[in-house]
């Protein structure tokens, strides 16, 4: 028989035979399979409650009838804001799956919260939406936060962590400002209207700070009501809000020029850091000096040209190039007058031949004499310039000799 | 910039934004010897006077009080020790 069913088997005209753990892995696989159980909210009374030493929190949701297991896991089990107690209304969120070991579906849960906190989500959502439609969350609206605030208001609760922690940070960061403290009960009825009031009190400031530590979703409520959103947005000073904690998400944030996710990083967000800037000074300051060093440089190798070109400019200079200047022309002066002089030197023997050769001597020479009056050495062109015994000088070619007229005949005309 | 005040009379804003204008200033160079050694000058005084008032600063804390009128009032207000 049993040879019979395994080749039945064999042949995949049997059904298959499971062990428990290949089912119960085959169901782990279904259920892990269906997204609409990997991502689920449940709601019940909680039941069986229990922490043991591994930390994870076991219990049931009960809806009276029906009993579903749950399990948190320790390390999301630290991460809840308080612990469940048995017997609340809480809703449940995790995924299906099946612990094999022990052949049980249960939901593996990751968030826990109070049953009326879905309601207030559903509120929130269907204020998110009219505020967003009114344009209150455009990012258009946001303004840009000063570098340098001087004035920075904070509105939160006088006794509150938060305020705390704003000012510790501002006191490390950037302690130049002038803190104004616009106190406000955070939670609570009279919240909302206290809030926006406190926002509105505010005057002068360059930025704001909205602020409140981390709660349940209950406790920040107020900064989701239409009163709060509309006086963040109404604010003359551009407002950071730093709400809860970083996974929290509020209306508030949406209307607020700058969102930070806890208080403390609102008052960074706001304000520049004292250790950047001293090192940024730190940095000018060397460019400061290496600017002047750079400029003193160029200013002295410009000083240098300067002097040089000055030294060429300079009297003394200006004297010695004169005077080399004047030595040259003298000497081109004294060329050019020997130049001259020899030349005048060749004219005159030149003139001197002419003259040689037109001149009385040589005429002399062909025996013709010259005869001057002695006393007044007027040559003597005429008998009428003689009287008798008149001295005479007569030149011939080679001298001249003294002679006396001893006759002088009357004067006769010549033709 | 016509006359400038006295280091010690200037806001951290005003004294870091003017030592950065005039680092820029003297970058560029074309100053003669005496401005740029004016700026120079006037550069280490205002860095001075950064560092000092990031130094020296403290926090000063105050607090709106509602008066009489149904306005406010700020005073000076001390954080609730620990």
């Amino acid at each position: 028989m049993l040879r019979r069913v395994s080749q039945l088997a064999m042949l995949g005209l049997q059904d298959r035979i499971w062990t428990p753990g290949e089912l119960n892995r085959h169901v782990r696989q279904l259920l892990e399979g269906d997204y609409r159980l990997q991502d689920l909210w449940v709601a019940g009374e909680i039941a069986n409650l229990s922490q043991p030493a591994s930390g994870h929190l076991y219990f049931s949701l009960t809806d009276g009838s029906a009993n579903l297991r749950c399990v948190i896991w320790r390390s999301e089990a630290e991460g809840l804001a308080r612990l469940p107690r048995d017997g609340e209304a809480v809703e449940v969120h995790g995924h299906l799956s099946v612990y094999e070991a022990g052949g049980q579906y249960q939901l593996y849960a990751d968030r826990i919260r109070l049953a009326g906190e879905g309601e207030l989500f559903q509120e929130f959502m269907r204020l998110k939406q009219k505020l967003e439609a009114e344009g209150l969350f455009d990012p258009a609206r946001k303004r840009p936060l000063p570098r340098w605030p001087k004035r920075v208001g904070v509105v939160t609760s006088p006794t509150g962590a938060a305020l705390r922690d704003v000012l510790n940070v501002l006191s490390r960061r950037y302690p130049l400002v002038e803190v104004v403290l616009s106190p406000t009960p955070v939670q609570g009825e009279a919240a909302p209207a206290a809030i926006a009031q406190a926002l509105a009190a505010l005057e002068a400031c360059d930025v704001v700070l909205l602020v409140r530590g981390g709660g349940s979703m209950e406790d920040l409520w107020a900064f989701n009501t239409e009163q709060v959103v509309r006086a963040v947005a109404a604010s003359r000073a551009p407002v950071v809000s730093g709400i809860g904690h970083e996974t929290d998400v509020i209306l508030a944030d949406f209307a607020a020029d700058r969102r930070a996710p806890t208080p403390s990083a609102a008052a960074e967000v706001a304000t520049p850091d004292r250790q950047d800037l001293a090192v940024e000074i730190g940095e000018l300051t060397r460019s400061l000096r290496r600017a002047w060093q750079g400029r003193r440089q160029a200013l002295r190798q410009g000083l240098r040209e300067t002097r040089a070109a000055l030294a060429a400019q300079a009297p003394q200079a200006r004297l010695a190039g004169a005077r080399q200047r004047l030595d040259e022309m003298a000497g081109r002066t004294a060329l050019s007058l020997r130049h001259r002089l020899s030349l005048s030197r060749a004219e005159v023997e030149a003139l001197a031949q002419t003259l040689h050769a037109i001149g009385p001597l040589q005429v002399l020479g062909r025996g013709y004499a010259l005869v001057r009056l002695s006393a007044d050495g007027a040559l003597v062109r005429s008998v009428g310039q003689v009287s008798p015994g008149a001295d005479l000088q007569v030149q011939v070619s080679d001298g001249s000799f003294s002679a006396q007229a001893t006759a002088v005949p009357t004067e006769t005309s010549e033709g | 910039m016509s006359k400038p005040k006295a280091p010690d009379q200037l806001d951290f804003e005003q004294a870091f934004e003017e030592l950065q204008a005039l680092v820029r200033q003297l970058e560029q160079g074309e100053l003669p010897l005496e401005d740029s050694l004016r700026l120079f000058e006037r550069g280490q005084a205002l860095a001075t006077r950064c560092n000092q008032l990031l130094d020296e600063a403290e926090l000063r804390l105050r607090k709106l009080a509602p008066d009489e009128s149904g306005g406010y009032v700020e005073e000076d207000f001390q954080p609730e020790a620990e």
